[in-house]
């Protein structure tokens, strides 16, 4: 692993004990006054903050998975190399694509 | 048999073969302050003259002598057999663990050594000699670093107790890197450069899960896992200030 993704993957792991605990701790919270989903996104819809937060933790999760995923896959399997760095890339833009997807479909519905 | 005649026996399984084989078992008088060098050199000497293993001076410097005593990576000259049976008789010796076997307790070295060349592990001195002698004074905290590694004597425990070279063949491993560390921490050296990129590859020193067992299990007490932690720091500082 090179520096700048050991780097990455140590600066994104300190972004999502914040981001997590933040999730987690949101989640607990919104469920104990029995809110149903429809509250749930009356509060989120054009909520700047929801979308710098949860579009923060999409990126740090697209950066952070992938980089663990490759130390994985080079120590329980023989796939090195170039295709395995470009197979991880295309799972980051998959993470990505689908988490951004889902924060721009909660703040705008 | 009595008690005390029960207990002066030793029954040792020895590794014969090589990626293959199977355990053969001796049954040796068990002596006071033996050493499991000691044992193997009987084994050899008086029971099977076809026993291969591996040793040279006896007295914990060469680093030769290095097997899998009782599941654990050791130095077998200076571990004496009360060390390692805390109780019962049986001793268990097998070659060293992520070594290619030669045969029986022999093992190939050569990937381990050509390692510590991968990881620059020898000293650069640079294009011109130096014009003088340089003073490199005891306390300063590069000298400390360099002396906490420097008496590493390749005996392979480090790497055959490394769990992340078990998962990835090419990982450099604790000693390479330990050397590495000392050089980078030697003011005469000219090579960093090129040392710490050497270093940052897949396989280099961001692999290390910080298991701690190269430092357990150092039969010197040396502490790899904190040069690994030093080379660690190091690249990136080098990194943040723009290097590769």
């Amino acid at each position: 692993m090179s520096a700048l993704l050991f780097l990455a993957q140590r600066a994104t792991a300190v972004v999502l004990a914040f981001a997590v605990a933040v999730h987690l701790g949101t989640i607990l919270y919104a469920v104990r006054g029995g809110l149903t989903a429809a509250d749930i996104l009356a509060r989120t819809h054009g909520n700047l903050w929801f979308l710098i937060f949860y579009g923060l933790f999409v990126v740090a999760v697209a950066i952070h998975a992938p980089i663990g995923l490759r130390n994985v896959m080079r120590e329980w399997t023989r796939w090195r190399g170039r295709t395995l760095d470009i197979a991880l890339a295309l799972f980051a833009l998959l993470l990505l694509g689908l988490g951004l997807r889902a924060v721009i479909a909660v703040f705008v519905s | 048999m009595t008690g005390a005649a029960q207990e002066a026996r030793l029954e040792v399984e020895v590794w014969r073969g090589g990626e293959t084989g199977h355990f053969q078992s001796f049954v040796l008088a068990r002596r006071a302050h033996q050493t499991v060098l000691d044992v193997v050199t009987e084994i050899q000497r008086e029971h099977d003259a076809t026993l291969s293993y591996r040793f040279a001076c006896r007295v914990g410097m060469c680093g030769s002598c290095a097997m899998v005593v009782n599941g654990r990576p050791r130095w077998t000259c200076r571990t004496r057999v009360s060390e390692v049976i805390a109780e019962g008789n049986r001793l268990r010796l097998e070659p060293l663990r992520n070594f290619t076997i030669v045969k029986d307790l022999a093992v190939e070295m050569t990937q381990f050594f050509d390692k510590w060349k991968q990881a620059k592990g020898f000293f650069e001195p640079g294009a011109q000699p130096a014009a003088d002698f340089a003073v490199v004074r005891p306390a300063t905290p590069q000298r400390q670093a360099a002396d906490a590694g420097i008496e590493c004597i390749g005996c392979g425990v480090c790497y055959s107790a490394c769990d992340v070279v078990a998962w990835d063949k090419d990982y450099l491993g604790p000693a390479a890197l330990n050397r590495a560390w000392t050089l980078v921490n030697d003011v005469r050296d000219c090579g960093n450069a090129e040392r710490l990129d050497a270093v940052s590859q897949s396989n280099g020193c961001q692999a290390c899960h910080t298991h701690m067992s190269c430092t357990q299990f150092c039969p010197k007490a040396i502490e790899p896992t904190y040069a690994i932690s030093g080379l660690k720091r190091a690249v990136l500082s080098r990194a943040l200030r723009g290097g590769s």
